[in-house]
């Protein structure tokens, strides 16, 4: 196919089984640069498994999937993927919680992940910069000494944002960022994704059906393994299809 | 680069405890070789020996901290490591005997006669030179651990799988040395050592020397893990050790990190070994017994894992709680030993260290009790982060 170029993520025909259920079904899927996308469905809808095949964890058993137009990312492990700049913000929010949450910035922010230039790493002002100005976006400058365990699950969703940020990613996956948030918060969190969406495409996975409105992007609904139906939100949901397998009567 | 790297390696922590180590290298042996016996002040030579022994377990339980406590990986094997280095140390003593040994051959050593052995082993060319003795006492263990690490780690072989085989690869080389074809003394080991560097082993000088080597050693190792801790990479260790597979999801290389805590852990355990050996004047293939090792992981978790000082401590007090219960109540030693492991994992997850950390950070909260003014988020979030009630 001829439309793979310009693209920033490029799923085609993909298929994973475990044990026999087919957890995606030819799943074909397109991100452009600098792009939102929404992702609804069901529980077991396959958004977390497509999650996994995206950033190596899982092998998809066919299909092709592509970073750039021209990277496959089935050949790659997690870290190789990470490190071409793909970062993932997890569902249940995954924090080192007996580090500060200064130390997860630096940790995540991108450096060079060699062992030795790792050992002899030290923070120059630029880095210090760039982790405060994290910090700022994040809120938890006030909280920066902090332990990443005595964070209320809200500020570890953020922080994770932040980690997604400090890795400075050309595609972010974020699988139910606003999970356990407050409506400020939530409302926060779809601005701030908004913003970063001006200059990185980002894949966001989500129930909350008015922070996908907040986001106003373009929304693809999944069910079993298969796009459902694509479009904006109002197309989306007007979909009998969607209504009647997602939504509800 | 490397400056900045040991700069920060010297929190207050560490410079305390190397500097009482190096202490410990130049008043013990004047304290046992300068007072004469029987005045007050007098080290006698059986106890320099005997904590320079402790010295060089301790040494072996901070190079399993940096693997198991640090990063993670709990290691049923490190004895094997050190038993190498010891190894490569006897060997290097058995070639210093010369003629002096029962049969009197100055090329081969006595068990080897015994065996009929007309010529030295390939693989004991070159421990006659203390030098070669020395590299062999840091690569043998580096390499074995190398290669272990690079195939379990990279096919992500974790938790208790990985005690696991540990447990298996020391149980193996035990078999083995067992071997009198193995070329290293079978049953009996390497023993009956005469000479290091010239120097009569038994003579007091020599082993007050060698306890000043074992703490310089152990000040070194401190240095080095401290380093290694406090580094950036200690930081991503302990990520490892936390959460794994979200630290691969930033883009480091799990394996690899494992990989150097490992390989950096069994060259010191090696170098432990190596110390140990002259010292008790014997190895044999009884040091691979994974009892050993998991003895030090005892020593390990009663001292306080993932703290430079904790095993060192733990090493210490368990040995020389060893060393009494031995002699007093030989039959009550391994209940007490279980007992211990059995308590310290109870009451004591973070060991003795950990006990003397949360005493303090009680007593310090209790001077500090102002609370400082909560962020926004954290009233939102409903946080009291530190009761007022005390005004």
């Amino acid at each position: 196919m001829s439309d793979k170029t310009g693209t920033m993520l490029y799923l085609d025909g993909v298929s994973v089984a475990f044990d026999g259920f087919k957890a995606i079904n030819n799943l074909s899927l397109i991100v452009y640069p600098a792009e939102m996308l929404a992702i609804i469905g069901p529980n077991g809808a396959g958004k977390t498994t497509m999650m996994d095949i995206i950033t190596g964890k899982t092998r998809p058993d066919d299909g092709e999937v592509l970073f750039d137009g021209r990277t496959d990312l089935t050949r790659l492990d997690e870290a190789a993927i990470a490190n071409l700049g793909i970062g993932r913000k997890f569902q249940k929010p995954t924090v080192f919680e007996s580090q500060t949450v200064w130390d997860n910035l630096e940790m995540a922010l991108r450096k060079p992940r060699g062992i030795f230039a790792t050992l002899f790493y030290t923070a120059d002002a630029a880095d210090i910069a760039r982790i405060e100005d994290i910090l700022n976006t994040v809120r938890l400058g006030h909280r920066k000494n902090d332990l990443a365990a005595n964070l209320s699950h809200g500020q570890k969703q953020w922080l994770e944002i932040g980690m997604l940020l400090a890795q400075d990613p050309k595609l972010l996956l974020v699988d139910e960022p606003v999970a356990g948030m407050t409506d400020s918060e939530t409302a926060e969190t779809a601005k701030l994704l908004r913003e970063i969406a001006t200059t990185r495409s980002v894949v966001v996975v989500e129930h909350d059906m008015s922070f996908v409105r907040d986001l106003g992007s373009r929304v693809t609904c999944l069910a079993e393994g298969a796009v459902l139906a694509e479009g904006s939100l109002e197309q989306v949901s007007a979909n009998p299809l969607v209504i009647e397998r997602y939504l509800g009567r | 680069m490397l400056t900045q790297a040991l700069f920060r390696a010297l929190d207050r922590k560490a410079i305390w405890l190397i500097g009482i180590l190096v202490a410990l290298a130049v008043l013990v042996p004047a304290a046992n070789l300068l007072i004469p016996p029987g005045q007050f002040g007098h080290v006698p030579n059986y106890a320099v020996t005997l904590f320079g022994k402790y010295l060089s377990y301790a040494m072996l339980a901070l190079a399993l901290d940096l693997v198991w406590g640090y990063c993670g990986i709990l290691s049923l094997g490190h004895g094997a490591f050190f038993a190498l280095g010891g190894y490569a140390m006897g060997m290097y003593l058995m070639r210093q005997i010369g003629n002096r040994g029962v049969y009197a051959n100055a090329q081969l050593p006595d068990f080897m006669v015994f065996l009929n052995w007309k010529e030295l082993p390939w693989y004991w060319q070159g421990f006659d030179n203390f030098a070669f003795a020395m590299l062999m006492v840091m690569l043998v263990p580096g390499i074995l651990a190398f290669v272990f690490g690079f195939l379990a780690f990279r096919s992500r072989v974790t938790g208790v799988y990985l005690s696991i085989i540990t447990q298996a690869m020391t149980y193996a080389l035990l078999l083995a040395f067992f071997r009198n074809d193995m070329g290293f003394g079978g049953n009996n080991g390497l023993t009956d050592f005469k000479d290091i560097l010239g120097q009569p082993i038994a003579a007091p000088t020599t082993r007050a020397s060698l306890f000043a080597a074992t703490a310089i050693a152990l000040a070194l190792s401190v240095l080095v893990c401290s380093t290694i801790v406090r580094s950036k990479l200690g930081k991503v260790m302990v990520a490892v050790r936390d959460a794994e597979s979200r630290t691969r999801f930033l883009g480091y290389r799990v394996e690899y990190v494992k990989l150097f805590a490992f390989v950096v852990s069994a060259v010191m355990a090696g170098i432990a070994g190596a110390l140990y050996v002259p010292q008790v004047g014997i190895i044999n293939p009884g040091e691979f017994d994974p009892a050993n090792s998991i003895e030090v992981v005892i020593w390990t978790a009663v001292g306080g894992r993932g703290t430079i000082v904790g095993p060192i401590i733990g090493a210490i007090l368990v040995n020389m709680g060893k060393s009494y219960f031995t002699g007093a109540l030989p039959e009550l030693w391994l209940f007490a030993l279980g007992a211990l492991f059995v308590g310290v994992t109870l009451f004591l997850p973070k060991g003795i260290v950990g006990l003397l950390g949360q005493y303090r950070s009680l007593t310090t909260r209790r001077e500090q009790h102002q609370p400082q003014t909560p962020g926004p988020m954290q009233l939102e979030a409903g946080l009291d982060p530190q009761p007022k009630a005390a005004e």
